[in-house]
């Protein structure tokens, strides 16, 4: 079967194509369309992950989902691709409703799980804000799939990637690009393996420097709580939560967060919770997987201490 | 300038989410239905601002029953000048799209807004099916939209960065968090929105590509365990040999 996994490339490959590749490889033989002007050298690590064919649009002027929509439907013409991957990310999101539509293609977005294919072709997504999964089945023969960030581990599976250029011109979108504000070198939310987060138990934004410590020697990216986000203490993309965005790392540390249905929403989504507080009835400890009834003040610096130490005892 | 705003009813975010008839279904006993808050907060109230500062019109769709009429009706309070229902159940995106398109497709609209997701479903995907069924560009999670004549200023999340675009009407945008602020309706918006049109229309034929075969709530913390301030070591020690997270 044929899969066409659509990859964002910025610099370096990214965890999330590195996951899309893997999905696809689940599926069948893997073909990868990207734009852009990637290296051959990123392009080919694709192959590391199983992708065979690459084909790369170098002509694209500025990216943006009407070109990119005309590139994927393209390339599902010529492979006569069944599966279309993204991953659920801003791009994923822009596009993969419109490739879907195009194709009268049941779309599946926020995948969690790989396809259980009996008698129907059904994937496990969030919904109700990550309150519930839902099993959606897909009726239609071709089904494009977005991938929710850190669902599914990548795995090696090296092949030689052959790597070919789009030659058409697409021509331009509608849409022009003025300005780029980056936020910063720091792994996105949505992608982050380790996340810290804290709340109004932090008291005022000037007090965030303890967080953004034990942050520093996790590696991990921070995050807020809603009324944070609201006060302007800190920015709104940190604000997590069922209004904000859900997250799936691997670890979330909460501290000064009471744990609302509406944050919990957002988060549950974390293998493991570690939840800080001073009121040991805060609802947050109910889905933790560990607590620690204090004062955010003293256990932060101290947990942070303890990584550090940790960290220096494995060099 | 003519905005189109789709909104969508969702189980309050308060609710306590449970299924019922062998998890093929929602239950809905004890749920307060509101409008979705990404469709209400930002979509709605920023139409309405930039209509009530250079003129025009606010119309909202919905495809559902006459059981989303109390919260097409909140729409209308907030001060929507009409409302549009399609009468059929949303279950499936690309029919919901499919509806929405139909009627849309000759009526000019400047601007069609949905909220960046429902708070439900959690799909995000109307607006950008939307954009390719009208032939239009999707500026999607917008939080910033100015609008100058027939052209318009958007500031839009995207992987790594804050994008500011500019495009030209007709487009479609998704709104996310920072567009505008929550309104609460007054008594006056409250009482005009039971004499404001809301036009019901039949649903057109159209397939569904998806559904939900059945719900599953996630598994249940086993518990926590608890450490004393003074043991962070031993917390670390927990997260490396245990859950081997770090």
């Amino acid at each position: 079967m044929s899969v066409l996994v659509f990859v964002e490339i910025k610099n370096k490959l990214s965890k999330a194509a590195k996951e899309a590749i893997t999905y696809g490889k689940n599926l069948g033989e893997v073909n990868v369309v990207t734009c852009g002007n990637a290296s051959d050298e990123v392009l080919s690590e694709m192959g590391d992950y199983g992708a065979k064919n690459i084909l790369v649009y170098r002509k694209i002027n500025e990216p943006n989902d009407q070109v990119i929509s005309k590139l994927i439907l393209k390339a599902v013409e010529k492979l006569n691709a069944e599966f279309i991957l993204l991953s659920q990310d801003q791009t994923g999101k822009s596009i993969g409703p419109r490739v879907a539509a195009k194709l009268e293609a049941g779309h599946i977005s926020g995948a969690i799980s790989l396809p259980e294919v009996s008698d129907e072709f059904t994937v496990k997504t969030n919904v109700y804000s990550g309150k519930a999964i839902a099993y959606v089945c897909v009726h239609s023969d071709k089904k494009v799939i977005s991938i929710l960030p850190n669902s599914i581990q990548p795995e090696e599976n090296k092949v030689d990637a052959y790597i070919s250029e789009f030659d058409e011109d697409l021509g331009n979108g509608r849409i022009k690009t003025v300005d780029l504000k980056p936020l910063g070198d720091g792994i996105p939310l949505p992608e982050a393996e380790l996340v810290v987060s804290a709340g109004r138990g932090l008291k005022g934004p000037e007090n965030w420097g303890i967080v953004e410590d034990l942050a520093q020697s996790l590696g991990a990216t921070t995050a807020c709580s809603r009324p944070v986000a609201d006060i302007g203490w800190r920015p709104h993309h940190e604000h997590v939560g069922q209004t904000g965005v859900a997250i799936r790392p691997n670890l979330y540390i909460a501290a000064g967060i009471s744990g609302a249905i509406q944050h919990l929403a957002g988060v549950n989504g974390s293998k493991v919770i570690v939840v800080i507080n001073t009121d040991p009835e805060a609802p947050f400890f109910k889905a933790a997987d560990y607590g620690v009834v204090g004062d955010a003040f003293e256990v932060l610096p101290k947990l942070t201490a303890a990584i550090n130490n940790f960290k220096a005892s494995q060099r | 300038m003519k905005i189109l705003v789709c909104i969508s009813k969702v189980p309050d975010t308060t609710s306590k989410i449970n299924f019922v008839d062998n998890n093929t279904k929602f239950d809905e006993n004890g749920v307060q239905y509101i409008v979705n808050p990404y469709d209400e907060w930002y979509a709605l109230v920023r139409a309405l601002e930039l209509v009530e500062a250079s003129g025009g019109t606010v119309t909202t769709i919905t495809v559902g029953t006459s059981t989303d009429d109390p919260t097409i009706r909140k729409a209308l309070a907030i001060g929507a000048n009409d409302a549009v229902r399609i009468d059929a159940d949303p279950t499936d995106s690309f029919f919901v799209a499919k509806q929405i398109f139909e009627y849309a497709k000759n009526e000019n609209f400047d601007i069609v807004m949905t909220g960046k997701e429902t708070i439900n479903y959690n799909g995000a995907q109307i607006g950008g099916m939307l954009a390719e069924l009208l032939d239009m560009p999707f500026i999607s999670l917008a939080n910033k939209l100015d609008v100058n004549g027939a052209q318009a200023t958007l500031e839009r999340d995207v992987q790594g960065g804050i994008e500011v675009v500019e495009v030209d009407f007709p487009f479609v945008l998704s709104a996310s968090k920072g567009m505008a602020e929550q309104r609460i309706p007054n008594m006056r918006g409250i009482m005009a929105a039971r004499t404001k049109p809301l036009n019901v229309i039949p649903p057109t034929d159209h397939n569904k590509l998806t559904s939900v075969v059945k719900f599953e709530l996630p598994a249940p913390k086993t518990g926590c365990k608890y450490l004393d301030p003074e043991s962070m070591d031993e917390l670390v020690e927990l997260l490396h040999n245990e859950t081997k997270v770090i």
